[in-house]
């Protein structure tokens, strides 16, 4: 059987699983809809929450990433899972207890405020929104990729999909469909590492094998005249690393459609075994990528660099075909050199430029693994990249219709009418993020990190203290909410490359990835100075925050 | 003050100590072990490879999870404990 086969296969039997899931899981109520009756168990819920947060940055840029920062990149694997530490024991059981829907509500009603709610939807959607619209590139460039079909179609196929059961299903649909995304992508994930690991150690467990693999990797690279590869901050910064870090785990902590996971559990003891359950399937994972990362680079410094570009291997010849692969002969021996610098700048005598996002994808191909192991990659990268864009469609949709619908603009609207308005903002969400993957602003990529940073700036503060602390008044948190997220904006749009103005960066000399941690303090400060010197909030607030840190009562999400 | 009101207060102490020692390990295995004393660490070999490499990009992951999960098994018996169990 040809690739092309089996990954035709691959792809209409996964697909085929997401609909009957959804189908099956129909839901009428916006209860069913919004939070899945909170009659999921905690195990499928972690499972469900770590095949929501697992994205397309995750399963096919990350990794890539790594291959080229080297230790450094220690930064995407505890940032993205050190936030579920402070997930799970500063917000989950707390938000679980409190019981509304969504972000936004928990905001306004600790906050006694309708403003402190549009501003919390407003920031939930710009968020969610950015977000989503890399998922969609992602799964245009897979298909695009295999397929070989043009990237527009690669979107709109991956459009079709998730708005067809994310509109269907709502969240109950979501969930168990993104338990079935989770057991393909992991599944996807670990076959090449295990067959890598054993092809070059002999070991069939990748997280045993890599730091191994790494000390190799370490003298081959020194020699071509890079830093070792296991060497701290060679690529960043120590401050930036740090702040990266930082920014990516409290924003892991304030992304609304994380959090809303943990309501769709029946107890507080439930939430917070969820987070138990969601890091070990988010750790299988992580765990493997940095192993991932090292085999990657030794196979493609041992397969190509130093070699005829006449005799380069098959899978070089149709990397090259798509642009993210390139090789420039600059000194025009024929040989593949590998050397620091950009391949574009003329000054370094690198001659080989590899985009991180194809790492993951050519793995399987590099190491020579058979066809089908190919196929399962490529269905593994769609349900990463599908399985994170409901889940963000959702908030999308409940911020819409609910925060701000609901709410303000028609109170007695009727279920049926809010699930309308809440469907239709999500097909409106699908057509808008498709729009943006097939003519992606240059930074969709980035966006993925700075959405983290613009949740950390937000949400993080405001959700903490208005847990922790009871004298947190409104003004305090709507203070602090603005000033972070638009310090963070407004640093993002002047520095990053690539968006627009191209300042340097002039805050210490941050990076922009690292600047919502900065944007987090500023909110921190803000909220604690301007609520004490506001009046304090009413006394049944001050109850109400102390309610929620005994779980008994939860009860179930109120609609409110 | 009541007894049923002291003992929620109790709790809610225990529960915050419980806070702040996992958070102290979090920081420390988040930001000083592999930021601050990886460089050291990279002298010594495990697996094969520099031990603080290992601790950044895997080691201090499954010291995240075992927080999880430390902090859900108290937590659950605290709330048996002091009757404020769903």
């Amino acid at each position: 059987m040809s690739l092309q086969i089996w990954i035709l296969l691959a792809v209409v039997l996964t697909f085929g699983l997401y609909i009957g899931i959804a189908i099956w899981a129909r839901v009428s109520t916006t209860k069913g809809f919004y939070v899945a009756g909170q009659g999921v168990p905690p195990f499928f819920n972690g499972m469900a929450t770590a095949g929501d947060w697992m994205s397309a940055a995750s399963f096919i840029s990350m990794s890539g990433l790594i291959a080229f920062l080297g230790f450094d990149g220690a930064m995407y694997l505890l940032g993205w899972t050190g936030g579920y530490v402070l997930l799970a024991v500063l917000l989950a059981p707390y938000l679980r207890k409190f019981g509304r829907f969504t972000v936004p509500a928990f905001i306004g009603d600790r906050y006694y405020s309708s403003t402190a709610r549009v501003v919390a939807a407003l920031c939930a959607v710009a968020v969610s929104f950015t977000y989503v619209a890399g998922q969609m590139r992602g799964a245009g460039i897979v298909f695009s990729r295999f397929l070989e079909i043009p990237i527009g179609w690669g979107v709109v196929v991956g459009m079709a999909m998730v708005a067809f059961y994310a509109v269907l299903g709502g969240m109950k649909g979501i969930t168990y469909t993104q338990v079935a995304q989770y057991a393909i992508l992991i599944t996807a994930f670990i076959i090449p590492a295990v067959g890598i690991s054993l092809e070059l150690t002999g070991s069939p467990v990748p997280q045993v094998a890599f730091p191994q693999v790494a000390a190799q990797l370490d003298l081959i690279i020194e020699d071509l005249g890079f830093g070792a590869y296991t060497s701290p901050f060679t690529n960043l910064s120590q401050l930036d690393v740090i702040l990266i870090t930082m920014a990516l785990m409290c924003g892991t902590a304030g992304l609304p459609h994380v959090i809303i996971r943990f309501y769709t559990t029946r107890t507080v003891r439930g939430a917070r075994w969820t987070g138990v359950f969601a890091l070990f399937f988010i750790a299988l994972l992580y765990t493997t990528a940095p192993a991932v990362a090292v085999f990657a680079k030794f196979n493609l410094v041992e397969t190509v660099v130093g070699e005829p570009y006449e005799e380069r291997p098959e899978w070089f010849r149709t990397w090259e075909d798509t642009g993210l692969l390139e090789f420039r002969d600059k000194n025009a021996d024929g040989i593949i050199d590998f050397a620091p610098g950009a391949m574009r700048d003329p000054a370094s005598d690198n001659e080989l430029f590899v985009d991180p996002d194809i790492i993951v994808l050519a793995n399987p191909e590099i190491a020579n693994l058979p066809d089908w192991v190919i196929a399962i990659v490529v269905a593994g990268g769609l349900a990463a990249a599908l399985s994170t864009a409901s889940g963000l469609l959702l908030v999308i949709a409940s911020s819409l219709s609910h925060d701000i619908f609901k709410t303000y603009i028609r109170p007695k609207a009727s279920e049926r009418e809010e699930l309308l308005v809440a469907r239709g903002a999500m097909l409106g969400a699908v057509a808008l993020a498709g729009i943006l993957g097939v003519y992606p602003p240059a930074f969709v990529g980035e966006v993925v990190a700075f959405a983290f940073g613009l949740a950390a700036a937000s949400f993080f503060p405001a959700i903490v203290l208005g847990i922790f602390d009871p004298r947190t008044t409104r003004e305090g948190a709507i203070t602090g909410m603005l000033a972070g997220i638009t310090f963070t904006a407004f640093y993002i749009i002047t520095v990053a490359p690539g968006i627009g103005i191209g300042w340097d960066p002039w805050f210490f000399g941050i990076s922009p990835q690292g600047i919502g941690t900065v944007g987090m303090l500023l909110s921190f400060v803000l909220t604690v100075v301007v609520s004490r010197l506001t009046p304090p909030p009413p006394p049944e607030i001050q109850g109400l925050v102390e309610r929620i840190r005994y779980p008994r009562g939860s009860g179930a999400a109120i609609d409110h | 003050m009541e007894p049923e009101r002291e003992a929620l207060e109790a709790y809610w102490k225990k529960n915050l100590t419980l806070i702040v020692i996992l958070l102290a390990i979090w920081f420390t295995f988040g930001f000083i072990v592999p930021y601050f004393l990886g460089p050291w660490l990279n002298q010594f070999t495990f697996l094969g490879g520099p031990l603080g490499f290992w601790v950044a990009q895997n080691g201090s992951i499954y010291v995240f999870w075992i927080l999880i999960l430390v902090y859900a098994l108290q937590m659950n018996r605290l709330d048996q404990r002091f009757g404020v169990r769903e």
